[in-house]
């Protein structure tokens, strides 16, 4: 099914809202406002945001450490993620996740994995909960092309088939494993081929084409409610940062060419676009969303600079949920 | 029902979960070979809260950590202990820090067992005893009962609680009969250890499986008119500090005993928190009976006499008295 007019346009939001994120992001981490490493999502807002509004608010996200564009797609406040990037009490996290964990556990996310792969098993595990529960929830998990060399995307693809899970594997291939090209990693280079071994239906689709990504994922989102079993896509798409920001690599892997042919197709640039031609909304109206979130984004900085640094005797809290015994340390 | 009876901990293993999971519709049981659970009687359950699981260690405790985090209460059953080294990844990298990451806003209530197969020529990778490396991972609860009824209490109350917990059970101890309530709300509460015996003399304080051998040593320094206390720890994460500080300050005298390989294991932190917070009550140096830093060899002649003996914890007993 289609997404409606005004999904067509939450989704321009949405990219929107990651952009601007990054793009503020970006600029802090460079200012020394934002501690620790960095990941961008610029350039995959369409995989991420064409993914998540296949979805309902009730269903499951699990992302990795490029963790900024999954709760922003999932549809979470801005504020709270800015805060957790500077480390503050009111950032989403406490200031225990910061920017490789940005779970923003409210819209669904139940774990960003800065191991790669590690959220595959977590998100298959969400699927067995909305099996064994009966709660007609499903589970989309976001991946990038180097985890597909892990041993937990085998073994959870081959259990998510075998039991028939609401799962639904989206691959965010971006074509480089941090700096290692997919043909110096992958034996067989087109992911999607690789779900064959487990009998799980796959497409690889252009991810910078958000109607693409949503259409395809939307018909595994389909499949996996209605018992059918789990999916995988593939979306092809690019990041135009550096691995993380500001990380200084002593060797070009990427050329300026590259770069500059995957921003001729940016994803924000052909969905706006679209949305124009089509008369989803005029100029105006595209500008006036612009607007809006370029506001927000400001004011998500705003809240998280005002926001407190954590006091030291709170270390220990969130250590263990239930916290028993005699030991000092637990308490 | 009878309040009280003999169980093995073998038994006290599956009454534990049997009667968990008529509890709570959400507990769940997931392991290798588990199918056999629904024809054999071992346990009654509706076939869909048991998931036997493809030889995938890793990704079956990722998927109860996840399936924990969405409403399901998992019981791993990782069978041989060696086997949570592949799992490690998914124990430590996911389970013991979710909570933490989330800012508490993620709970994690799964429990993974391991049953620890020494001292059966099964060779170095089927022999290990791991609990010390989980001990070093913050966010885990770790308990090694060495009673039936201790087992029963531990892993039920392992069960209902809200964060991960590996349960640790020493394979030798499983045909071992104890007295043992029957009582569906029997728990043996999570960090509290058990003074198994009563003394004055000198703080014996044992590690898991290594109970039997603890008392047995007692025994032998009895004979001797030596009063030896004799502490199970049971929890190893939180260790109940007091319990063992309170015994030394009286005895004045510490042996700790460990199946596991000497070190930074459960023996060596111990020894650490009494010299630390108890030394002034201290009359003479800790001693530690544990196995020693060597792989566990096949041979049976090789093999048997690396372990804590009751005669190997006497004669540690004696060097300090």
């Amino acid at each position: 099914m289609a997404m409606t007019r005004t999904q067509r346009i939450e989704s321009l939001r949405r990219m929107l809202r990651i952009r601007r994120f990054e793009e503020a992001v970006a600029k802090a981490v460079r200012a020394g406002e934002i501690p620790g490493a960095c990941h961008s999502s610029a350039g995959q807002e369409a995989a991420i945001v064409g993914a998540c509004m296949a979805l309902g608010d009730e269903d499951y996200v699990t992302g990795t450490h490029r963790s900024h564009g999954h709760p922003i797609g999932k549809g979470a406040a801005l504020a709270p993620l800015m805060a957790e990037l500077m480390g503050k009490v009111e950032g989403i996290c406490g200031g225990r996740g910061g920017s490789m964990h940005l779970a923003d556990v409210s819209v669904g996310i139940i774990g960003e994995s800065a191991i790669v792969g590690g959220g595959i098993p977590l998100a298959t595990g969400a699927a067995l909960s909305a099996q064994v529960l009966g709660n007609g929830r499903v589970s989309l998990c976001f991946f990038g092309d180097g985890a597909t060399n892990q041993g937990t995307f085998h073994e959870s693809l081959n259990m998510a088939s075998l039991w028939r899970l609401p799962a639904v594997y989206v691959c965010e291939n971006n074509g480089y494993a941090a700096t290692t090209p997919l043909a110096l990693s992958h034996s067989v280079p087109a992911v999607a081929t690789r779900a064959a071994a487990y009998g799980i239906p796959a497409e690889s689709v252009d991810g910078q084409d958000l109607d693409a990504v949503h259409a395809a994922v939307e018909r595994a989102v389909a499949r996996a409610r209605a018992g059918e079993g789990p999916g995988l896509v593939e979306a092809l798409t690019y990041r135009y940062d550096e691995h993380a920001v500001n990380l200084l690599i002593p060797a070009q892997y990427r050329s300026a060419g590259e770069i500059a042919a995957w921003r001729e197709r940016d994803p924000l640039a052909l969905f706006r676009a679209r949305l124009l031609a089509e008369a989803v909304l005029d100029a105006a109206a595209a500008d006036a969303i612009e607007a809006e979130v370029t506001a927000e984004v400001k004011q998500a900085l705003a809240f998280a600079r005002a926001g407190a640094e954590p006091e030291l005797a709170t270390v220990f809290d969130h250590l263990y949920a239930d916290p028993v015994g005699a030991a000092p340390e637990l308490r | 029902m009878e309040a009280e009876r003999e169980l093995s901990y073998f038994e006290a293993i599956f009454e534990a979960e049997q009667q968990e999971m008529d509890r709570d519709g959400r507990v769940i049981l997931i392991g290798e070979d588990i199918y056999l659970y629904s024809g054999s009687g071992l346990l009654q359950v509706d076939a869909k809260r048991l998931r036997s699981t493809p030889i995938s260690e890793n990704s079956f405790c990722g998927v109860a950590v996840g399936a924990a985090m969405t409403g399901l209460r998992p019981i791993v059953d990782l069978t041989i202990a060696s086997f949570a080294y592949l799992a490690s990844d998914q124990i430590i990298n996911q389970a013991s820090k979710l909570h933490y990451m989330t800012g508490g806003r993620a709970r994690i209530p799964v429990v993974f067992r391991a049953s620890m197969w020494h001292n059966g020529s099964n060779a170095a990778q089927h022999s290990d005893r791991p609990y010390p490396m989980f001990m070093n991972a913050p966010g885990l609860k770790v308990v090694a009962p060495a009673t039936a009824a201790d087992m029963k209490g531990l892993l039920k109350s392992a069960i209902r609680d809200d964060d991960p917990v590996m349960v640790f059970e020493d394979n030798d101890l499983w045909f071992k009969r104890g007295r043992c309530p029957a009582d569906p709300d029997f728990l043996v509460p999570i960090g509290v250890a058990d003074i198994k015996r009563a003394g004055s003399d000198l703080t014996i304080v044992s590690v898991a499986g290594c109970l039997p051998h603890a008392l047995g040593a007692a025994d032998l320094l009895a004979a001797g008119g030596v009063a030896a206390e004799v502490i199970d720890v049971r929890t190893l994460v939180p260790l109940d500090r007091a319990t063992i500080l309170r015994s030394v300050a009286k005895t004045g005298r510490l042996v700790v005993v460990d199946y596991a390989h000497r070190t930074c294991g459960a023996a060596a932190e111990i020894a650490a928190i009494v010299a630390e917070e108890g030394f002034e009550s201290l009359r003479r140096p800790i001693q530690r009976v544990t196995t020693p830093d060597v792989n566990i060899p096949f041979a049976p002649a090789l093999e048997k006499p690396l372990y804590p003996s009751a005669a190997r914890i006497a004669a540690a007993a004696r060097r300090i008295l």
